[in-house]
């Protein structure tokens, strides 16, 4: 996929969590094509305590509106600067980096010939996220959707005031939450919901901490579910050239930002 | 239009403006932000005899102004490059230098000899000056005697233009200019990453997964300026900037030093397009300016 550098339009910057901000980019032509999964790598301007541009998921994209989403979660003084964008300040992005998640194709097809077709999984997705790592999920859940396969959302977090972004995602799927505290959904990690012990699915896609993603890849391996997730390694160039963001896999140290972020779990060494 | 083609020995380039090893891949991933074969000469990624899986992660710390890394030269080996990149590399009209790293004089010679049957790369950068790896890199750029022992290995191994990148972290970097130009090495490119180190408070421990690593960025400039200066004076072979240019005013002021050609590194990171943007901007500096040609500001500052 072809990657610009692109002085996008800050349209609004919604603040919705103590710690996220939604923001919301548009541009005077047709934004590039992007996958669900990707990220940019954003320019911030204005910190003096920050070099490096940062990468951030796209968490959702509105082809009508021409619009691309971006859920930033405030750690440090760089995103506390995108934080603070206004409307019709700009924003240069580079974009779209990375390998998204696998998608079905051909899902005009029946469930009931899929044995005819060269898939036969991917029927019935979960799409497991934690924290500000539900962002991605809400672009996959949309054109998860608009392939004709309806996903389930599992959603995680410390409390209810932490579950992002919820009547978005209902707009997608089913959506299931844990909290931590109990104050909404059940009580636990995403992994004790008990959607994973009463339902199957047939692939797992997940982007949260990194605890959690691998407590859900030690599930979908017992189950023998095909398991995705989106990794977070610190990075510099976003392009595959530093070689600074690199994971361990089976093939050797893998670049994180041009061969991910999204991994299927048999490529990781996280069984080990 | 001035004109911006300079010479590094028998390596002709078509502007000055060139890309650090380690910083622009193989060039290919930046082919949707620039055209490659407009850019003075891309220097890829060190490249030894045999594959290196590099250092573990974290490799990276963003620092003021900067950044370390602690890579560790990983790559898949000079077999690798000659056989599945190189040929990757010849549509794309670009001007292509491998930097050469070992751990060995004779691990130099044998990969740089690789490199010499490769009809269509011109030139080798030899890393005698690499921070992050325990066997070989720096260990040979910190010594005159160490310096010297790669070259003259390399020289008889290697027919064309042999640049050889020079460590920052040394007491005086003209004696191991002085001595690499007297084995014969046509040109030098400085200065390499400076060894530095970043800490986590909360955790009490070292940021790196090897505790150090090499500094790049503007906040090195100064510290770079100053050495090429210092070696342009020094040597009479033609000598190559790098440290934390950015801009057009920067690559100029490398060049007004002594340089005769400049590299790009970090800025790569930030952004992608910068290569044609720096030498736009010289190309707009010398024609506002009224200066027809490069070379004539070339060590204009002595």
């Amino acid at each position: 996929m072809k990657k610009y550098i692109l002085d996008l339009q800050v349209k609004s910057v919604e603040r919705v969590h103590e710690r996220y901000v939604l923001i919301r980019l548009t541009d005077d032509k047709p934004l590039p094509e992007m996958l669900p999964g990707q990220f940019v790598e954003v320019r911030v301007d204005g910190s003096s305590t920050t070099f490096l541009r940062r990468p951030i998921s796209i968490n959702f994209v509105d082809k009508q509106a021409n619009e691309l989403w971006l859920l930033v979660a405030c750690v440090g003084d760089g995103t506390r600067r995108l934080a603070e964008l206004k409307a019709g300040d700009t924003l240069n992005c580079v974009l779209p980096l990375g390998n998204g998640f696998t998608l079905p194709v051909n899902f005009h097809l029946s469930p009931f010939t899929s044995h005819l077709s060269p898939f036969t999984f991917h029927l019935s997705p979960l799409l497991v996220g934690g924290g500000v790592g539900v962002a991605p999920l809400l672009y996959l859940g949309k054109v998860l959707k608009e392939k004709g396969v309806e996903p389930t959302f599992l959603l995680g977090a410390r409390s209810a005031k932490d579950l992002l972004m919820l009547s978005e995602f209902e707009k997608y799927g089913r959506v299931l939450v844990t909290t931590e505290d109990g104050t909404m959904g059940e009580k636990g990690f995403v992994t004790n919901h008990s959607v994973l012990q009463q339902e199957q699915f047939d692939m797992i896609q997940v982007c949260g901490p990194t605890p959690m993603m691998k407590a859900v890849a030690r599930y979908a391996n017992e189950k023998g579910i095909e398991c995705e997730v989106s990794l977070e390694n610190l990075m510099a160039c976003g392009l595959g050239a530093c070689l600074c963001c690199v994971e361990k896999t089976k093939e050797g140290n893998l670049c994180v930002c041009k061969e991910g972020p999204v991994f299927n779990i048999k490529r990781l060494l996280w069984q080990s | 239009m001035a004109k911006l083609d300079v010479n590094i020995g028998a390596l002709k380039l078509k502007n000055p403006v060139m890309t650090a090893s380690g910083t622009f891949g193989y060039g290919l991933e930046f082919q949707d932000f620039v055209s490659l074969s407009e850019i003075g000469g891309i220097i890829v990624k060190g490249t030894t005899l045999k594959p290196r899986e590099g250092n573990d992660y974290p490799r990276m710390a963003e620092t003021p102004q900067g950044m370390l890394n602690c890579v560790g030269l990983q790559n898949k080996g000079v077999d690798y490059f000659c056989e599945h990149i190189y040929p990757q590399l010849l549509p794309t009209g670009g001007t292509y230098i491998v930097n050469v790293s070992g751990s060995s004089p004779e691990d130099y010679a044998e990969c740089a000899a690789r490199v010499d049957a490769l009809e269509h790369i011109p030139a080798i950068e030899l890393n005698i000056s690499c921070p992050n790896v325990r066997d070989g890199g720096m260990a040979f750029g910190v010594t005159c005697a160490g310096a010297s022992s790669v070259v003259k290995a390399v020289r008889q191994a290697y027919h064309k233009t042999l640049i050889v990148k020079l460590s920052p972290n040394v007491t005086d970097i003209t004696e191991i200019a002085r001595a690499v130009e007297a084995e014969g090495a046509d040109s030098v490119s400085l200065i390499n990453t400076l060894m530095g180190m970043a800490v986590d408070i909360e955790k009490r421990k070292k940021t790196l997964s090897i505790g150090t690593g090499g500094l790049s960025g503007p906040c090195v400039k100064p510290v770079a300026l100053r050495m090429v200066n210092q070696v342009a004076k020094a040597v009479k072979i033609p000598v190559i900037g790098l440290g934390g240019i950015s801009s057009a005013t920067d690559a100029i002021e490398f060049l007004m030093c002594g340089a005769t050609a400049i590299e790009i590194g970090t800025a790569n990171f930030l952004d992608p397009a910068i290569t044609i943007k720096v030498r736009d901007g010289i190309n707009d500096w010398l024609d506002s300016h009224h200066i027809a040609d490069i070379n004539e500001i070339v060590g204009a500052i002595q």
